[in-house]
């Protein structure tokens, strides 16, 4: 069982790099793009997005029913989201920034492996803003 | 046949407005960023949301109660390692596809940086960003996800837009 925990963070590795291709091939790592889009200039990230809901939807729906636990893991985990008011608030505030920069924290990461420095700001701030999250919580 | 071609004509314009540099790139990205996704839950169930991983490597040098939560604490390793091949799939992009050449924003770095702080604050007191609730929200169809999303579709309209008013 120990040789799995190496085969998992390939396995994670591997679908990271389908991600970071995939945010890359589909220029969502650059912000004029996806400024573009909040400006109603160019509907692209709307393909973007209902693609990989698509796939994503089909294999979240469907695996836990084809295996009774994913292959190198445990169990099928779930995410169960909550409508709240952080919630509520968090993803205004998350907007705001969004429509400010055009860029969110899948593009500031993969951006660092297509050598586009000016986005070491945007992960700076990320970064930063979820520190100031973290420690106004407790 | 040629009473066709006006109205197929009149639809090709219809698309290049709305798709102006194409549609192709936009969909093989997203069903690749959706590959990925979906390989995370088959091959580890893990649900592969990419805003969590700020708030997870803090708590390796913040001993504050909130960053040593077990969920931040348990998972900060395979966050960093996802992370790391957002960058490796980048940059086989970069290498193979971009020829190298050099990527830069047009925008400000204030922008940026303030941008960044209310995407960075805002994604992890709602839990969730356009990956997170965008994707793996949606993508198990979850109605909270679904308003987080039009939400912060709302505020970057508005922001987006008034910002182009201000700053042309």
């Amino acid at each position: 069982m120990r040789g799995d925990r190496t085969w998992n963070h390939l396995a994670t590795l591997l679908a990271g790099i389908l991600f970071g291709f995939g945010l890359s091939f589909s220029t969502m790592i650059q912000p004029a793009v996806v400024l573009s889009f909040l400006r109603f200039q160019d509907f692209g990230l709307m393909l973007v997005m209902g693609g990989a809901v698509a796939v994503v939807a089909v294999v979240y729906r469907w695996a836990p029913r084809w295996a009774r636990r994913p292959l190198l893991g445990d169990h099928f985990h779930q995410h169960p989201s909550v409508w709240n008011r952080d919630t509520a608030l968090g993803a205004a505030l998350f907007g705001f920034g969004w429509g400010l920069c055009g860029v969110c924290p899948g593009p500031a990461i993969a951006g660092l492996g297509a050598a586009n420095w000016d986005l070491l700001w945007a992960l700076g701030g990320i970064a930063l803003g979820a520190l100031a999250q973290g420690i106004r919580a407790k | 046949m040629s009473h066709f071609a006006p109205d197929t004509e009149k639809q090709m314009n219809q698309i290049s407005t709305l798709l102006p540099l194409g549609w192709t790139h936009y969909l093989v990205g997203g069903l690749l960023i959706g590959t990925g996704t979906a390989l995370l839950f088959v091959l580890t169930g893990r649900i592969g949301g990419m805003s969590t991983v700020f708030s997870s490597t803090w708590s390796f040098i913040v001993q504050r109660p909130f960053f040593q939560q077990s969920r931040f604490v348990e998972s900060r390793v395979w966050r960093l390692v996802y992370a790391l091949g957002l960058i490796l799939g980048a940059l086989l992009w970069w290498v193979f596809f971009a020829g190298r050449a050099t990527q830069a924003t047009s925008l400000p770095a204030w922008q940026l940086l303030i941008g960044g702080f209310f995407v960075g604050y805002g994604a992890r007191l709602g839990n969730g960003c356009t990956s997170g609730h965008g994707i793996c929200g949606l993508g198990s169809l979850q109605l909270p996800s679904l308003m987080a999303v039009l939400t912060f579709m709302a505020t970057a309209f508005i922001t987006a837009n008034l910002l182009a008013v201000w700053l042309p």
